[in-house]
C-alpha cells in the first residue's frame, strides 16, 4: 500500500514534469532569461581577456546553471494561476507539494541539460578536461536541485503575470552573480563581496566547476557539497511554505 | 438515522466552515448526499457555494468542521478522498498548449492511471463527446463549448463515484448546454453521484433529486424541489391574461401578497388563490374586461430561491 501510494507520487512528479517540459521550456521568457540574458552577459565580461576556456568555463556554466535552473519555475506557476490551471490539479490525489516538485523538477532537468551541453561544448571545442565525472554530475544534480528550488520560491509570488516574477528573480540573480566568484575568482574578489560570497549557492557551484576543471578553487569540496545541500534544503523548504501560504489567493 | 442510511451516505458534511481574513465565507454547514443522488447547491453570488466545492474537493484546506467522502475524511487521508472524486471546476481550463488527448491523459496519469487502457478510454470519451476528430489538436483552437466538453472528459477519465460540477453550463451555447444536461443525465443512470452548483435554477429544480439553497456562507434551506416549494405555499399565485390593461390596484386586497404585471398579463400572488380567483372575475365582469386565461400556479424554485435568499446578488 504504502509502496503504492510512493510509485504514485513519483509518477504525479515525472507527469507534471512532463507538463511543464512540453509547455514551457520553449517559451521565449525562459529561453530569454534563462539561456541568452546569462550568455550574453557572461560573454560581455570575458570579451578581450586572454583566459583559456580550461578557466573561463566553470565560470559560464555556473551563470548559465543558475539562470537556467531558476528560470522554468518563475514562469509556470503565475502563469498557471492566469490561465486558470491550478484547481483541478489540486482536486486529484496529489498536494501542493507535489506539485513544486513537478515544477522543481522541470528546472533542474533544464538546468542539467544546458550544463551537461556547455561541458560538452568545452570538450569538443575546447578540449578541456573533467577531472571527475561522478564527481561532475553529482554537482550538476544537486546544484540543479538548489537553483530550481530557487526558482519555484521566486514563484510563490503571488501574482498571475510571469513578468513580475521574472522582475523580481532578475533583481535578485543579478547582484548574485557578483558576489559568487563567476567573473573574478573568490579569493581575488573586494572584500565586502568576499565576506558576502558564502551566502550564496552560486559561490559554491562556481567553485566546484572550477576544482572539477582543474582550476584552483576556494573551498574545500566537502564543504562546497554540503553548502549546496543545504541551500537545497533551505530553499526547497521555503518555497513549499511560501506556496503553501499563497495558493489559496492563486485559485 | 439508522446505520443503514449512514451507510447510504457517499458525502458527509459536517459544521463545516471558512473563514478569510474577516469574511465568513461558510458557517458551519451540515449535509448528507446520497449514493446516485444529484444534488443541487443553489444561491446568490457570495453565498459561499464555490468555497464549500473547493473544501469537499480538498482544493481549500479545512480548518473547522468536517467532510468524509466515501468513508474516507478529506482531512485526515485526502488521498483516499480524491481518488473517488473528479472536478469540473467553474473557471478551470484545460492546458492550452496540449491537445485534448494529452489533457485527459495528463489528469489519468495524476491519477495513476495508464498505458493503453486509459489511452483507449481517453479515445473513447472523446468519441462520446463528438471530439474525436479533434483529439489531437491544442485546446487553444478549441471554442468554449468544446473545451468545457474537454474538461468534463477530463473529469470522467478516472470513472469516479463522485462528479462535482460547478456552473457546468454557464456560458455555454444552447448545443452544449443540451448536451452536458443529457451527460449529467447518463451519469446519473450510471449510478454516479453529482454535487452541481447552478445558477440555473429551472436545470437545478428537472435535474436534482435534492436542492440546498445557501445564502450568506449558512444553508438556508435543503429538500427536494417539489418539497422546498410546499415550503413557501404563500407565494402561490393566480395568472390571468386579458384582452386589455386594467386600471385597478390588486395590492389593495388584503389577501395578496404582491402583483407582478407585464403587459396585458398580471401575476398576483396570495395565500388564498381561491377567494382572488373570485374577486377578480367579479371585479373584470363588472369592468367588462375579457379574460383570455386564468391560473393558478404553484410557486417555482426560483420563488423559493428569492424568497430564502431575498433576491440579494452581491458579487463574489
Amino acid at each position: 500500500m504504502r509502496t503504492n501510494i510512493i510509485k504514485l507520487k513519483m509518477k504525479q512528479i515525472y507527469t507534471l514534469a512532463k507538463k511543464n517540459i512540453k509547455i514551457y521550456y520553449m517559451e521565449p521568457p525562459v529561453l530569454i532569461f534563462g539561456v541568452l540574458f546569462p550568455a550574453f552577459l557572461f560573454l560581455a565580461f570575458y570579451q578581450g581577456r586572454s583566459l583559456s576556456p580550461q578557466k573561463f568555463i566553470p565560470g559560464l556554466v555556473a551563470i548559465i546553471f543558475f539562470f537556467g535552473g531558476s528560470s522554468v519555475g518563475p514562469y509556470i506557476t503565475p502563469w498557471e494561476t492566469n490561465t486558470k490551471t491550478l484547481e483541478r490539479v489540486l482536486s486529484t490525489p496529489t498536494s501542493v507539494m507535489m506539485l513544486i516538485l513537478g515544477d522543481i523538477m522541470s528546472g533542474v532537468l533544464f538546468g542539467i541539460s544546458l550544463s551537461i551541453l556547455i561541458l560538452i561544448l568545452g570538450v569538443v571545442i575546447f578540449h578541456i578536461t573533467i577531472q571527475n565525472i561522478a564527481l561532475t554530475l553529482l554537482a550538476i544534480i544537486v546544484s540543479a536541485f538548489c537553483f530550481a528550488s530557487l526558482g519555484s520560491l521566486f514563484s510563490a509570488l503571488p501574482t498571475d503575470k510571469p513578468s513580475n516574477v521574472m522582475m523580481i528573480s532578475n533583481l535578485i540573480r543579478l547582484p548574485v552573480i557578483f558576489i559568487s566568484g563567476v567573473f573574478v575568482p573568490i579569493g581575488e574578489l573586494p572584500g565586502v563581496a568576499q565576506f558576502l560570497a558564502p551566502f550564496s549557492p552560486v559561490t559554491y557551484v562556481t567553485d566546484l566547476m572550477r576544482y572539477l576543471l582543474g582550476n584552483a578553487h576556494y573551498f574545500s569540496v566537502i564543504r562546497n557539497f554540503i553548502s549546496l545541500i543545504i541551500f537545497s534544503v533551505v530553499i526547497f523548504g521555503l518555497a513549499l511554505f511560501f506556496h503553501k501560504q499563497t495558493m489559496l489567493k492563486r485559485i | 438515522m439508522n446505520e443503514e442510511e449512514d451507510l447510504d451516505n457517499i458525502i458527509e458534511v459536517k459544521n463545516l466552515t471558512k473563514e478569510f481574513d474577516d469574511l465568513l465565507a461558510v458557517d458551519q454547514i451540515d449535509f448528507k448526499i446520497k449514493r446516485g443522488e444529484i444534488f443541487g447547491l443553489l444561491g446568490p453570488n457570495g453565498a459561499g457555494k464555490t468555497t464549500t466545492v473547493r473544501m469537499m474537493t480538498g482544493v481549500f484546506s479545512i480548518e473547522k468542521g468536517s467532510v468524509k467522502i466515501d468513508g474516507f475524511n478529506m482531512q485526515d487521508n485526502s488521498f483516499q478522498a480524491k481518488k473517488r472524486i473528479s472536478v469540473v471546476p467553474e473557471l478551470a481550463n484545460a492546458y492550452q498548449e496540449l491537445t485534448a488527448k494529452e489533457n485527459i491523459m495528463f489528469i489519468a496519469n495524476l491519477y495513476g492511471l495508464s498505458g493503453n487502457t486509459i489511452e483507449k478510454k481517453a479515445e473513447r470519451l472523446l468519441a462520446k463527446f463528438g471530439l474525436s476528430d479533434r483529439m489531437n489538436h491544442k485546446v487553444k483552437n478549441f471554442s468554449k463549448g468544446m473545451r468545457q466538453r474537454v474538461n468534463i472528459c477530463m473529469a470522467l477519465v478516472n470513472d469516479p463515484e463522485i462528479i462535482f460540477m460547478d456552473e457546468p453550463t454557464s456560458g455555454l451555447d444552447v448545443e452544449s448546454r443540451r448536451l452536458i444536461r443529457s451527460i449529467i443525465s447518463d451519469l446519473k443512470n450510471e449510478g454516479k453521484t453529482i454535487l452541481l452548483t447552478t445558477h440555473d435554477i429551472p436545470e437545478a429544480s428537472n435535474i436534482c433529486n435534492k436542492i440546498a439553497i445557501m445564502d450568506k456562507g449558512k444553508i438556508a434551506a435543503i429538500d427536494t424541489p417539489d418539497n422546498l416549494k410546499d415550503t413557501i405555499q404563500s407565494t402561490q399565485s393566480v395568472k390571468i391574461n386579458l384582452n386589455q390593461q386594467i386600471s385597478f390596484d390588486f395590492n389593495q386586497w388584503e389577501q395578496v401578497n404582491k402583483v407582478e404585471e407585464e403587459g396585458n398579463s398580471y401575476r398576483i400572488y396570495t395565500d388564498c388563490p381561491g377567494v382572488v380567483i373570485n374577486k377578480t372575475v367579479d371585479l373584470l365582469r363588472e369592468k367588462n374586461i375579457e379574460i383570455k386565461a386564468l391560473n393558478t400556479m404553484k410557486p417555482s424554485l426560483e420563488d423559493v430561491f428569492v424568497e430564502l435568499t431575498k433576491g440579494e446578488n452581491n458579487e463574489d
